[in-house]
């Protein structure tokens, strides 16, 4: 009986190693407001025999803790979604496999902030302030030009902006005005709120609950949101509108620039096929399919704009400049402080 | 006592003695390996004893502790003072539609915080009724909001536990006392009160304990002045270099939850009275001022939760994109765009969720989570009823699930099982961790009313243990296992384990589509997150009903 069972498990296992291979598995850490087409996907996997797995978790800060605590070992194989707040401490905490992909020759030198490759851009968005059209022209207003005007009197309460210590655009709002008023930011902030500054704790309240242009009709017609915040308005509103009714504030320095990057994360498995899948993310079909699924500019420049970004979405010419190491050293300061004057 | 009986006692307090840990082993080594271990994981990794001599950490431990503490005790004033007239009404009188407001006041539970706060804002905005009408500070106002949506979200605790217990009075000791002379007071300070205290208590617990782990509502409605310690702990462990402060925090969450807990048990343990099994008493109102109690509480109750929630299918229903002024015209009223719009997949997207399959998903895992925490927590109600001195030191141990904080067990889950969080059998599993607490506390008085004479009786007129089980305990249990049963499922429907885990798109669930379609701008975005809402609204009112629907040899309702 022994030696039937020995020789049953050894024909077993001959025959399972000599089965047809099945489609290898990758998996991709991402945030969870990552998106992406179907079709798109289908055709990666097609193309190299594989079953991409998809791991929402979190927002971007924390999908990067949950990588850092799993470094040893690591979730997925490769992970998207880092931006240039959280970098440097991605890279401090060494998570990530240097690969320099072929498809960075088509992407500007400006977006490619790791020299050692071990983090490669994907894509980038301005947080600025959005306006409700509607409301400045019924009430003769100027739109703001600058964030001094942002403190006159006639601007009273009309902001609603999002904490920095729990919100991303909010985050990158803060960081705009200190690049712009150095350490006297906190003046700025001060005068802000004695000017009625409404502050909540994320984008979904901001927008949401707040915002007066958006369908939730709220009491604010400013707030910190996207450039192509305006673009999403027209593509979703269930009657297609004649014209945006949302624009952006993008005078100079008013904007932050994020910028998310992809790494194949150390300790994984698919070493292959995630390069395949960063230079897969790098190339122009997902490039492509970025806009309409994730509202973000693509870094790859033979990348065509579909014509809803051309029309409404905007581009900062002058976005706040600040050095991404500065942030990784200073940030927490600077929540804990914004925090002491807003409380 | 006849000579089967005997022995079959000798053989239970064998069985008490020396294996009465088995009968519960299961849920113990379920907790051991899902909450136990991770959390050990996360703190071993991160809890440093040295933060706390950093004096900025100090501050920030004060102040999380005062406020979660403030806020925690006021709000569940708050929520008894809705909840416990509530529990009164349920229990003592029959009116129309009183199923269906019972369960509504369930469905706020498991609704998504941010859709709350759209329900919420058109009465209580910042331009809205209530802050118009008494010109508050802004800080006040918030605070008031927040006391608020602890009372929307908490007062079904009170109206299921209390009002279980209300109805299993005996009205011959009411009767008895005011033949003894005894006035409306006295009888319910030395009668009434007395046999409902475990119901009271742990009700207290309960709802003190959400109130004191609050986040979401906290984030949402406080503006960002106010912090508790969960709040607290989110934000420093996203910025890496203070996970150990939030390790302390969460330390310190536990130690208080044990406390708590503690507490309770040594006050629960003292004050259990018998009481004969009771059907339900409820009756149509008769004296003035019954009627008026009965209308003036229901319609406070219809107004608190019936108000708020029917703003959401309305909006669902509405073309609610903001007006174009003279660029377009934009047709408002009514419309099923969103609806529809549901069914689409505009933009042939791998992450949309299809609300049938979605519906189904949150149902099949809440229905998971309600026979995994019933399996798991009737026996360990059962031995906690009456405890041996195991027993009850392990008792308050049972709460920490409810008192820890959900980030550092999310990270805690990471190191202890990898890549395989990701697997679906895990939802179901973090649901039941937080509805397990609910399920047991929920049995613990019912068990431990069971009058063991009755038992005996049953025994000495030859029914074995089965058969007494079916015909003494089962009578009385079914009303509490129907609500550990509710709290369960929508413990689950409103995803309280979610933060634990990371989703994957083939499993998409109703709360998560929600999140997805408020995560971008968009009048249609927007009018699919509340056609959802409405949605999970609709399924969640449904099934409670339908669970209660469960009645057992006429056992009544609650």
């Amino acid at each position: 009986m022994k030696k039937l069972t020995l020789l049953l498990s050894s024909f077993l296992f001959i025959l399972a190693a000599c089965a047809p291979k099945g489609p290898a598995t990758l998996t991709v850490m991402t945030h969870d407001s990552f998106a992406i087409s179907e079709d798109v996907v289908t055709a990666f996997e097609q193309e190299n025999n594989v079953d991409v797995v998809f791991l929402a978790s979190g927002d971007a800060g924390t999908m990067l803790n949950k990588a850092i605590l799993a470094k040893d070992a690591p979730l997925a194989d490769v992970m998207f979604g880092v931006d240039n707040t959280f970098l440097s401490r991605a890279l401090e905490a060494d998570i990530f496999d240097a690969y320099q992909s072929p498809a960075l020759s088509d992407v500007p030198a400006e977006f490619v902030l790791d020299s050692s490759y071990r983090a490669l851009p994907v894509d980038y968005g301005d947080v600025c302030i959005n306006y409700d059209k509607k409301y400045f022209e019924e009430n003769n207003l100027a739109v703001p030009a600058s964030f001094e005007d942002l403190a006159k009197p006639e601007y009273n309460g009309l902001l609603v902006v999002q904490n920095p210590a729990t919100s991303s655009p909010g985050l990158a709002f803060m960081l705009a005005t200190r690049a712009y008023f150095g350490d006297g930011f906190l003046d700025y902030w001060q005068s802000l709120k004695e000017n009625g500054v409404v502050v909540v704790d994320g984008w979904e309240t901001a927008y949401y609950t707040n915002f007066s242009a958006s369908s939730g009709q709220g009491p604010q017609p400013m707030v910190v949101s996207y450039a192509s915040s305006p673009a999403a308005e027209v593509f979703f509103a269930s009657e297609p509108p004649a014209d945006a009714p949302t624009a952006s504030i993008i005078a100079s320095g008013m904007c932050f620039r994020q910028i998310e990057f992809v790494g194949i994360l150390k300790n994984g498995e698919n070493r292959d096929l995630a390069e395949k899948f960063v230079d897969f993310m790098l190339g122009k079909q997902f490039q492509e399919d970025m806009p309409l699924n994730m509202f973000v500019y693509p870094v790859s420049q033979s990348a065509q704009l579909p014509e809803v970004f051309t029309q409404y979405a905007q581009v900062a010419d002058q976005p706040a400049d600040i050095a991404y190491a500065d942030i990784a050293a200073n940030r927490d300061a600077w929540i804990e402080a914004w925090n002491e004057v807003m409380k | 006592m006849n000579l089967s009986s005997a022995l079959s006692t000798k053989t239970r307090s064998y069985l008490s003695a020396n294996s009465r840990i088995l009968l519960w082993i299961l849920t113990l080594l379920f907790l051991l390996s899902f909450f136990f271990f991770p959390l050990f994981k996360i703190l071993a990794l991160t809890f440093n004893l040295d933060t706390l001599a950093d004096f900025d950490n100090l501050l920030v431990v004060r102040d999380s502790l005062l406020f979660t503490f403030y806020q925690a005790a006021l709000s569940t004033l708050l929520t008894f003072a809705l909840g416990l007239p509530a529990a009164i009404l349920f229990a003592k009188f029959d009116f129309p539609s009183k199923s269906l407001l019972r369960a509504l006041t369930a469905v706020p539970f498991m609704l998504p915080t941010v859709v709350v706060a759209a329900a919420f804002n058109s009465l209580l905005g910042e331009r809205g009724l209530l802050a118009t009408t008494f010109n508050l500070q802004p800080s006040t106002f918030n605070f008031i909001l927040i006391l608020i949506a602890h009372t929307f979200y908490n007062t079904s605790i009170v109206i299921r536990i209390v009002g279980n217990a209300i109805s299993r009075l005996d009205p011959k000791l009411e009767a008895s006392a005011r033949v003894l002379g005894a006035d409306t007071f006295h009888v319910w300070k030395d009668v009434i009160l007395p046999i409902l205290r475990p119901s009271l208590l742990a009700a207290a617990l309960l709802v003190f304990m959400f109130d004191f782990t609050s986040f979401g509502v906290i984030l949402l409605l406080g503006g960002s002045q106010f912090a508790t310690l969960e709040v607290e702990i989110y934000i420093r462990a996203l910025q890496l270099p203070n996970l150990n402060l939030a390790a302390l925090l969460s330390v310190i969450q536990l130690v208080f939850t044990l406390i708590f807990s503690i507490l309770y048990s040594r006050t629960i343990n003292q004050v259990s009275t018998q009481t004969a099994p009771r059907f339900s008493q409820a009756r149509p109102p008769k004296t003035l001022t019954e009627r008026i109690f009965v209308f003036a509480l229901s319609s406070l109750l219809v107004t608190f939760f019936f108000l708020p929630l029917i703003s959401l299918p309305i909006r669902s229903l509405t073309r609610l994109e903001a007006d174009r002024g003279q660029r377009t015209e934009v047709q408002y009223g009514f419309t099923t765009d969103y609806y529809e719009e549901l069914f689409i997949n505009r933009r042939g997207s791998l992450f949309y969720v299809p609300p049938v399959q979605a519906a189904l998903n949150s149902l099949g895992f809440a229905g998971i989570t309600v026979i995994l925490s019933l399996a798991l927590g009737y026996p360990a109600a059962y031995a906690l009823a009456k405890p041996t001195r195991l027993e009850k030191f392990l008792d308050p141990f049972l709460m920490l699930p409810l008192g820890a904080s959900a980030v550092m067990m999310g990270l805690g889950f990471i190191l202890s099982f990898g890549r395989l969080i990701a697997s679906p059998f895990f939802i179901p599993i973090a649901h039941t961790l937080i509805a397990l607490p609910f399920v047991i506390r929920t049995l613990q008085p019912a068990l431990a009313s069971i009058p063991e004479r009755l038992r005996q009786a049953a025994s000495t007129l030859g029914a074995s243990p089965l058969r007494v089980w079916q015909t003494v305990d089962f009578p009385i249990l079914s009303r509490a296992t129907l609500s550990a049963a509710t709290f369960a499922f929508t413990v689950s429907l409103g995803e309280f384990g979610a933060t634990l885990l990371i989703t994957r798109p083939e499993y998409p669930t109703i709360p998560i589509a929600i999140s997805r379609f408020l995560s971008q701008p968009g009048g249609l975005n927007y009018g699919q997150a509340m056609a959802m809402a409405t949605v999970l609204m609709l399924l969640t009112t449904l099934s409670i009903l339908l669970i209660e629907k469960l009645r057992f040899n006429n056992a009544g309702e609650l």
